[in-house]
């Protein structure tokens, strides 16, 4: 009975290998075009990756121009970056999924929280030009580009932190207030370190978005040309993807080339913090087993 | 109603106080007395006009139908229902003669007095040791005493001789009846008067819940034991006193020997018979 010459399910099973192939299609899609950005990126950019590309200031000549203090620019800004955000994020993460009443207020922070992370990155590079560069007269600083990206990559940090708290059994909160702790002693022996992975990953991705982010940081830094290395939190700075966008304006094709070379060098950047987000991740999984 | 003691914290030594070795001076042999205790969640009327008088040193079943509130009862006595945002009460519970929902409780004291075990296995994600050490840890036990709290805590849970050589091991690398042992270890260290199980038993195989129950059989010499059941037979087996509850009451309370073998009530009679349940 189940050889009968017309298969009757022929018009479902059909759908089935639609879907099956749709689905394929978009997977291999996506990949094609990170292959053909990636390759792109590679074929134009992986002569002009030297030693001395890595280490010279940038230059009206392609062949001394180099990428040193966007680079040197980059990691100030991160560094501070996370200095700011990863406290206040898992602050703010901690007060509303541990100590915030759950009523209207709590819901309305909640929903506003999610609008933020969604706000386009040049607004909040126009607030930090506003607020820190001249209200504030940081001038246009790493001080104020860390406050600028903090700002903007809070609410993603904030938004990781509470999923990861929430992800903690209760039957753990439960099992040590039975034993008499304070919420704070829960919080910290208990939440926390079960929390902690989650949140680190969280942190390291908006991390990485903040180093990719150009818009904002036109705002703030502007600078064209930065032929010194930042020493302090106050000097004037630029980052990869300003310099890597000033070099695609640029009329000489050779700075096309530098241009990818130094997308080169941010991907290996980004790659870099990904890996330490899922080597994080991957711990931690282990020792839940 | 009597009156309310002054907030008992960590060393202080009124006779009357959670933690003094004193018993109230006012000599009742019931360690907790529920008297006119209502709760609720929100709307949901819980816990109705319960008053009950649970003895010291034996083993107290309560049982009941899914939904009767047994379970709200027993997170009354170590004020765990307070977690619950939308929980109110009314009433007087008392723990060794002190009103326990009165103004200026010290709930990190009482909750020291008053274990709790829960339905799940629930050790903390840490070592063998530092699960049955944590809450020794938060009230300030010093150091060096930890070893000794460790063991002896282990040897009342029977768990000692299974995992004495491998106390630095994750808590999670014991079985469920093991762990469950364990979170009893760890309830122990903090040298509680009561201890709560809300069904302790029920995630565990039938091997494992035989020795839990031995176990509190052998807690009940020392400590107060409130088991919250919907296992009949285990009320059977383990307790001295039974508790039925239906609907947010308590609609009969006497010796395990009466409640089972001559029910006052029509509603018990019917659950022990299995009528419904």
């Amino acid at each position: 009975m189940f050889k009968n010459g017309e298969r009757r399910s022929g018009g479902r099973a059909l759908v089935g290998r639609l879907v099956y192939a749709l689905a394929l299609l978009s997977v291999a899609l996506s990949i094609l075009s990170l292959v053909v950005i990636l390759g792109d990126a590679l074929a134009d950019g992986l002569p002009y990756l030297t030693w001395r590309f890595i280490t010279s200031f940038p230059s009206r000549f392609p062949s001394r121009a180099g990428i040193l203090p966007a680079l040197v620019g980059s990691v100030w800004l991160v560094a501070f970056t996370a200095l700011f955000s990863f406290p206040l994020g898992v602050c703010a993460a901690v007060y509303l999924e541990e100590y915030a009443p759950k009523n209207r207020v709590t819901e309305f922070i909640q929903v506003n929280i999610a609008n933020l992370a969604g706000v386009p990155s040049i607004v909040y590079g126009l607030l930090g030009l506003g607020l820190f560069v001249d209200t504030l007269s940081m001038g246009r600083s790493i001080l104020a580009g860390a406050l600028t990206m903090t700002l903007l990559i809070l609410p993603v940090i904030i938004i990781a932190s509470r999923e990861a708290l929430r992800s903690v059994p209760k039957l753990y909160r439960e099992g040590a207030f039975a034993l008499g702790a304070t919420r704070w002693e829960v919080t910290r022996q208990i939440v926390l370190p079960e929390a902690l992975p989650g949140i680190l990953t969280g942190t390291i991705i908006a991390l990485s978005r903040a180093i990719g982010e150009a818009a904002p940081m036109i705002a703030i830094a502007a600078l064209v040309y930065v032929t010194f290395v930042p020493l302090s939190p106050l000097d004037r700075f630029t980052v990869l993807p300003i310099q890597i966008y000033n070099w695609v304006n640029l009329p000489r094709a050779e700075f096309r080339n530098l241009a990818a070379a130094g997308i080169i060098v941010l991907l290996v950047v980004l790659v870099a913090m990904n890996s330490v987000a899922i080597a994080i991740r991957y711990r931690h999984q282990r020792k839940a087993v | 109603m009597r009156e309310t003691k002054p907030p008992v914290t960590l060393g202080l030594d009124d006779e009357t106080t959670f933690g003094g070795q004193v018993k109230p001076s006012y000599g009742s042999t019931d360690i907790v007395e529920f008297s006119g205790f209502n709760l609720w969640y929100g709307d949901k009327h819980v816990l109705k006009d319960i008053s009950l008088g649970i003895r010291s040193n034996i083993v107290t079943a309560i049982m009941g139908p899914s939904g009767c509130g047994k379970s709200s009862l027993l997170r009354s006595i170590n004020r765990i229902n307070d977690l619950i945002p939308s929980c109110r009460t009314s009433g007087v519970v008392n723990v060794k003669g002190e009103n326990i929902y009165g103004p200026d409780v010290d709930v990190y004291e009482l909750r020291k007095r008053v274990g709790m075990v829960f339905q799940k296995p629930n050790p903390f994600p840490k070592s063998i040791y530092d699960n049955v050490a944590y809450g020794p840890r938060v009230h300030g036990a010093p150091q060096e005493e930890l070893d000794k709290i460790v063991e002896e805590s282990l040897r009342g849970a029977a768990l000692w001789g299974e995992v004495s050589d491998r106390l630095r091991e994750d808590a999670f690398s014991l079985s469920g009846g093991q762990q469950q042992r364990l979170c009893i270890a760890r309830a122990l260290a903090v040298e509680p008067d009561i201890i709560l199980m809300d069904e302790p038993c029920s995630a565990l195989d039938p091997i494992a819940t035989s020795k839990i129950e031995g176990l509190m059989r052998q807690l009940s010499e020392r400590y107060t034991v409130v088991l919250v059941t919907h296992n009949l037979q285990q009320a059977a087996r383990v307790s001295e006193m039974t508790a039925f509850m239906y609907l947010g009451e308590v609609k009969e309370f006497g010796s395990t020997k009466d409640v089972f073998e001559n029910p006052q009530n029509e509603l018990t009679e019917n659950y022990i018979t299995g009528k419904f349940g």
